[in-house]
Parts: structure tokens; sequence; C-alpha cells
């Protein structure tokens, strides 16, 4: 069976400029918000999002941020991790931040990141950016308040965000066991 | 590759290449991570170590001790001083008691060489080994890795000259293993009393004259003359060793290229390094300290993924 594209190409680039108009209604000139992409696939779109915001406000002052959630997670030695870099020049003390990542199954990753993101203050608040929302496969409390597309998946399948930066292709599949 | 392939850090002589760049490359997050505003990370927070320190240290000890801490892991302290390796305990006997208390991880010095690698083969807790005679002292090793990394990127190709006291060193055995596997070239140099027989089957070059040696590096790491393990004299006097084997700044700046100083403390200044070149900013002295605690979280945080 051949794998179910969710998003791919200008579709893809639609939803990020929806995503992006969606954080200027709330966030106005991101004065006083910034922006944190997950390591290490979050990050790409974080980049993406980045961009297309100073583009569109013409603020190239908007800052961003790639925090990795390796040291903080639950399941250490419950199977193999690799550390990347965080790399966070800025306090997040007083600010809004918005959590960035390419997928929302568990919400472990989220729950590690926002204990890794105290290491750098205490923000106002903190709001979840997910490309892909996988629904109903939540282990904890967490919920993205900007939705790329939200998708209905079992357990054994996996998600799979392709970058042009990365892979040659802007792409979001869906792939089962077989695939 | 993203997990060791050894149970234990026994020694350099006993991990890769891969283990070694995959420590190095793991430290660089924890460096990142013991400069931020709040500097410890929960990774370890069900894991507890036992720091069992036979012989004296002050830095190794305190460094593994802050590397555990900003890991999040308990620490126990022991010192043979104060405990009942007086009264006639065997090794065995002591680190299984203590490993009754529910340890996961032992990090151990002793005076005797392979007394770490004579630990792992006897009991189950993950062994880290901080100095065994002169054996082997391993995260000294990778942190004077990170350290020349750090300053000048990739280290195959570079040469480093270890200088001093290089038969009662540990350090320096290390050292050597390490620099090589990472494809460095290494060379020895100090009073030929001081340099182990037969020291080029390991394949580093022998220098018995400080400037040339100096000459030929990129990086020197001063060695610290260990009176404490000379039962007999190498040489005829410290002044007459400082003569010939210390390093001033007079001779660093008489050099034809500037060269990196290194030193695994603690520093004798005026014998085997001066104090203006121990301070001086070719000097990486401090920076080896600071680098060492994140190596050692590397190290710890590495084999506490191992543990089942």
């Amino acid at each position: 069976m051949k794998p179910k594209i969710i998003l791919e190409g200008e579709q893809l680039e639609v939803t990020i400029t929806r995503l992006c108009h969606q954080l200027i209604e709330v966030h106005d000139q991101f004065q006083n918000s910034v922006i944190i992409g997950l390591q290490p696939r979050g990050i790409y779109l974080s980049k993406r999002i980045h961009q297309k915001l100073c583009a569109i406000l013409k603020n190239k002052n908007i800052k961003l941020g790639e925090l990795d959630t390796t040291f903080f997670r639950d399941d250490f030695r419950r199977k193999e991790l690799i550390p990347n870099k965080t790399n966070i020049d800025f306090i997040i003390e007083e600010q809004n931040v918005v959590l960035i990542d390419d997928v929302l199954f568990t919400g472990r990753t989220i729950r590690a990141g926002l204990d890794a993101m105290l290491a750098f203050g205490r923000p106002k608040d903190v709001e979840l950016l997910v490309l892909i929302d996988r629904r109903f496969s939540r282990h904890l409390p967490i919920q993205a308040k900007y939705i790329g597309k939200t998708i209905d998946s079992i357990e054994s399948q996996k998600v799979k965000v392709e970058w042009q930066e990365t892979e040659g292709k802007d792409r979001v599949t869906l792939l089962t066991d077989k695939d | 590759m993203s997990s060791l392939s050894v149970n234990h850090l026994l020694g350099i002589k006993y991990i890769t290449k891969a283990d070694i760049e995959l420590i190095l490359d793991t430290a660089k997050n924890f460096k990142e991570v013991i400069n931020r505003p709040i500097k410890k990370v929960p990774s370890l927070r069900d894991i507890t170590v036992a720091n069992l320190f036979f012989e004296n240290s002050t830095r190794t000890k305190l460094s593994f001790e802050l590397a555990q801490k900003r890991l999040s892991a308990d620490v126990v302290n022991f010192a043979a001083s104060s405990s009942s390796v007086k009264k006639g305990e065997t090794l065995v006997d002591t680190v299984n008691n203590i490993l009754a208390m529910k340890v996961d991880m032992v990090v151990m010095r002793h005076s005797s060489p392979g007394a770490a690698v004579f630990l792992a083969k006897k009991v189950k807790a993950k062994i880290i080994n901080a100095g065994d005679g002169a054996h082997e002292h391993p995260t000294q090793a990778l942190l004077d890795a990170f350290s020349i990394q750090d300053k000048l990127g990739n280290l195959k190709g570079k040469k480093v000259v270890i200088v001093g006291d290089i038969l009662h060193s540990r350090v320096a055995l290390s050292n050597i293993f390490c620099l090589q596997k990472l494809g460095a070239e290494v060379m020895v140099c100090g009073p030929q009393t001081l340099i182990p027989k037969h020291i080029e089957s390991l394949g580093v070059k022998v220098e018995l004259n400080l400037r040339k040696a100096l000459e030929w590096c990129d990086v020197a790491n001063m060695l610290r003359i260990q009176l404490e393990r000379q039962d007999i004299k190498f040489f005829p006097s410290l002044r007459e060793y400082t003569m010939l084997y210390g390093l001033d700044m007079n001779l660093l700046q008489s050099l034809s290229k500037k060269i990196l100083i290194m030193h695994p403390g603690p520093i004798n200044r005026g014998i085997e390094i001066s104090s203006e070149v121990a301070d001086s900013d070719q000097s990486i002295i401090l920076e080896q300290v600071e680098n060492g605690v994140a190596v050692r979280m590397a190290v710890m945080f590495l084999l506490a993924g191992r543990i089942n």
C-alpha cells in the first residue's frame, strides 16, 4: 500500500501561512513574544514560521530559539536518546512563548520541553503550535493551540515530516508498519 | 551511534574511537547546560552514585560530585581515610556493602593499577575509573581531548606533547590512548629516567629536549612531578628539573608559533610551569576544569543509559 500523503507542496505552504496569521492575531508584532522550536524535528517548522513572520511583519527582531528536551525526558533508559543542541540566547522571563513541534503525539516531548524551558526563566504564557496533531493518542493532558492539520491514526502508524532543507521536498506522510 | 560499546569506563584502552566521539559530542551539550542560568537537568534523578576515593583527590572528586549533582543523581561520598578499610575490610567487601544500599554507579580512585577492572568483574554496578595508580585516568584524557577540540577543532593530525613525569602518570597513558584514537600525533618529553622503557611501542615519539618538543607541537600538556610516587630520586634536584623541563615565558615567547598550554592540575607554580605561563592567554588550564564537569556529566549520562 502506498503511504498516505497528508500534506505537501503548496498545501503545506498555505497551512504554514495560516498558522503565521493566527499567531499574528494573538502576538501582534511579537514585541513580548518569542518562538522556540523543539529539537530535533520541530526546529525546521519553527525556522519556516519565523522566516514567514519576519517577512509578513517586516520585523527582523522576532526572537527564535532551539530547545533540546533529551535531558528532561521521562523515557531515558527506556530507549536510546541522542541529545541535540539547545540554542537560546535570550531569557524568556515574562515573555509569551510559542513552543513549536512538527507532530503532537503522546505529549511527552512537550512535557519535557515545558520543563527544559524553565532553565531560561519563568514565561508569562506558553502556547503550543504543531503542524500535525495525532488526536486521541495523548498520554498527558496537553493540547496545541495552533494546529496545521488534525489526523486520526493508530499507535503503530508513524507520521513522517520531510522538509525541503533536509530531505529535498516538503511533505507529510502517514506510514503504516508495512511502509 | 547513540550508545557506548561498554558498560563501564575503566580506561581509554577499553573504549573505541566511536565511544570517545560520542562522549565528546554529548559533553558539548552538557557544556551548554552548565552555562545556563539554571544548571541542573533531571536525567539521573533515579540513580545513586557512590564516589569511592581510596586515594586523595580534590578537583576530580569535586568535578565528579558537581557533575552528579547537575544531573540530579543522589550522591554518597566515601573517603578511605575515615572508613572500615582501616579495619581490614577488602575492596570487594567494601563495595558490595555499599551496593547493598542500592547504589547504581561507582566512581572509584585507587592507588592500585587495575583496581577498577578488578571491581568491574566482581560487582554489578557501573564502574567509572577516576584514576588507578599509574595506570589510567580516562575522564582526564577525555576532558583534555575535549578542551583541545574546543580550541583547535578536529584532533586528526594535531601534534601534542606530554611533558614531565611520564613514568608515574596515569594522565599520560590515558592521554596517549585517547589522542591516538582520535588521530593526533603524540610525543612525550622529560628526563630519560622519567620516560618509561619501550614507550615507543605505543607509537609515541620521545624527545629529551624541551625546546625541540615545543617547536614540534601544537599543544603542550605539562605534567606535575609526582614526588609522592617517587620512592627513589629520578633527577638530581627540582631546581635542575625546572631549568631543563620547566616552561617559562622566555621559552614560550621564543617559539616560532603560538601553542596551547594545558595542565591537569594541581600546578606546582615555578617547577614545571611558571606563573606567567599558567596565567597567560595561551593557557587553557581553567577551561580544562570547566570542561571536566561537562565531560563527566556526559560519561555518567551515557553509562546510566545502559542501566537496565
